[in-house]
């Protein structure tokens, strides 16, 4: 197998990863937002419930969640798991834990504005609504975005977890091709992937905070 | 019939009753200072009286219209519908400006007078300059709060609530965050706007504004109005407890 032939196989692998990678934020940054208002809620329930929900994924193997979802529904349900499947319990199993991850994050930045931001909007008759989307929610995204570029980076290298789940993603087939030909070329070019990946990601977010830095 | 009239407030915070049965009644156009001790309950008062605390008992009533009533010895507060619409009438300034960093001062203006009452933007932004012009801050519109100083903040804050209409204005302390020389700005600013003939409500410890700007004072302390007066009679009064008080502000007098 000459290189290039290598490098079309990675292709498609990083292909997947790239798939994962963008799924993932597309469902776990809204939906980091609704777990983080359930874990502010003020029903004890609702805020326990969440609460169990976030120490689960913070607390135990990303790996393992991934085997959970995949396995789970023949282990638990006696239902058939179809090959199509693996690709979707990547998604699932990500989108689960990092909307877990997201949650915290927005929390800590929503919980970081001062009392009195929220008392200036109600005197001047905003919206709880109102309040949040304009006067809130554009200062957490400037106080968050460096917490959200660290997990973001972070994401990019836990695609390569899918691989536990049998995902072709990058790092599968590097790892395949790399014993079936006996050479380290999958895996340093698995590597640069990696790198280049989160340069981007890196440049990308860099460039969102120069932005939010019309103010202080 | 007055524009604000609190009957019997009474406000407990974790079993500190920080107001005793406070009554006050203020008049559209009128000018009322609360000056007392820290801790005396003036900031409270201020808060309980623009919905940002709840009261424990009493009644809170804006130009006839009851905010908080008293049924069988109960408080009960009006619907979210009309403490939305009595709350259109007043507007509060607040002791650290509280302005939204992420907008330029023309922004923190017309954002709420377009968002909120649906003012046209051209009329809001044509309002919102006015009144910049009155502050003196005319070539700070595109600027954004950190680029302020304390007393341009707090200008842009006191414009920005003018920016709503409001038929009175509470000022919590609005200069006790600033030095010396900023405060006399913001003081000259507040003082212009009584040609506005808006009610004014300022909690201070500026004695000598107070008595300059008035039409009425209250002496508060430990959550009760011991002086009400004329600033004339109230900066000259025989009450021990206020003479004490006043008297560590003498050479400011």
């Amino acid at each position: 197998m000459t290189i290039s032939q290598i490098m079309v196989q990675l292709a498609a692998g990083m292909g997947v990863s790239i798939q994962i990678f963008i799924v993932t934020l597309i469902f776990s940054l809204p939906l980091g937002l609704i777990v983080a208002f359930g874990r502010m809620s003020k029903n004890k329930v609702i805020s326990s419930i969440v609460k169990f929900y976030i120490s689960i994924m913070r607390g135990t193997p990303l790996m393992l969640q991934l085997m959970v979802v995949y396995f789970g529904p023949y282990y638990l349900f006696g239902i058939k798991i179809s090959n199509s499947y693996r690709l979707w319990a990547a998604f699932i199993g990500f989108i689960i834990n990092y909307s877990a991850y997201f949650a915290e994050i927005y929390r800590s930045g929503i919980q970081s504005m001062p009392s009195g931001q929220y008392e200036a909007a109600k005197l001047l008759g905003y919206s709880k609504s109102q309040t949040f989307f304009i006067i809130i929610m554009p200062q957490v995204i400037k106080i968050i975005l460096p917490s959200v570029t660290n997990e973001v980076i972070t994401l990019v290298k836990d695609t390569s977890l899918a691989f536990t789940i049998s995902v072709a993603e990058m790092f599968t087939i590097a790892k395949a091709l790399s014993s079936s030909q006996t050479s380290m070329v999958p895996f340093v070019a698995a590597a640069l992937f990696y790198y280049i990946f989160n340069f981007i990601v890196a440049y990308l977010m860099e460039y969102a905070e120069n932005k939010m830095s019309y103010y202080r | 019939m007055s524009l604000l009239v609190m009957n019997n407030i009474k406000k407990t915070f974790d079993q500190l009753e920080v107001l005793k049965d406070i009554s006050i009644k203020i008049d559209e156009g009128e000018i009322l200072s609360i000056i007392g001790p820290s801790g005396s309950g003036k900031s409270t008062l201020l808060r309980c009286a623009t919905m940002l605390e709840s009261i424990d008992d009493g009644e809170i009533i804006y130009d006839g219209n009851y905010a908080t009533s008293t049924k069988n010895g109960k408080t009960e507060y009006a619907s979210k519908i009309e403490l939305k619409k009595i709350a259109e009438l007043y507007g509060l300034v607040f002791q650290n400006f509280n302005l939204f960093p992420h907008m330029t001062v023309m922004q923190n203006i017309i954002d709420a007078p377009v968002r909120v009452q649906k003012k046209a933007k051209e009329i809001a932004m044509e309002e919102a300059l006015k009144l910049l012009n009155k502050m003196g801050l005319l070539d700070k519109a595109e600027a954004y709060p950190y680029q302020l100083s304390g007393g341009q903040s707090q200008r842009v804050a006191i414009a920005r609530a003018l920016a709503l209409k409001p038929k009175i204005l509470f000022f919590d302390e609005p200069t006790s965050a600033l030095d010396p020389e900023l405060t006399g700005e913001v003081l000259k600013v507040i003082k212009s706007l009584a040609d506005l003939h808006i009610a004014m409500v300022i909690v201070t410890h500026e004695m000598a504004f107070a008595k300059d700007i008035s039409d009425r004072v209250i002496f508060m302390a430990d959550g009760l109005v011991i002086e009400e007066g004329t600033p004339l009679e109230v900066f000259a009064s025989d009450n021990q407890r206020t003479k004490d008080f006043l008297g560590r502000y003498a050479s400011m007098l």
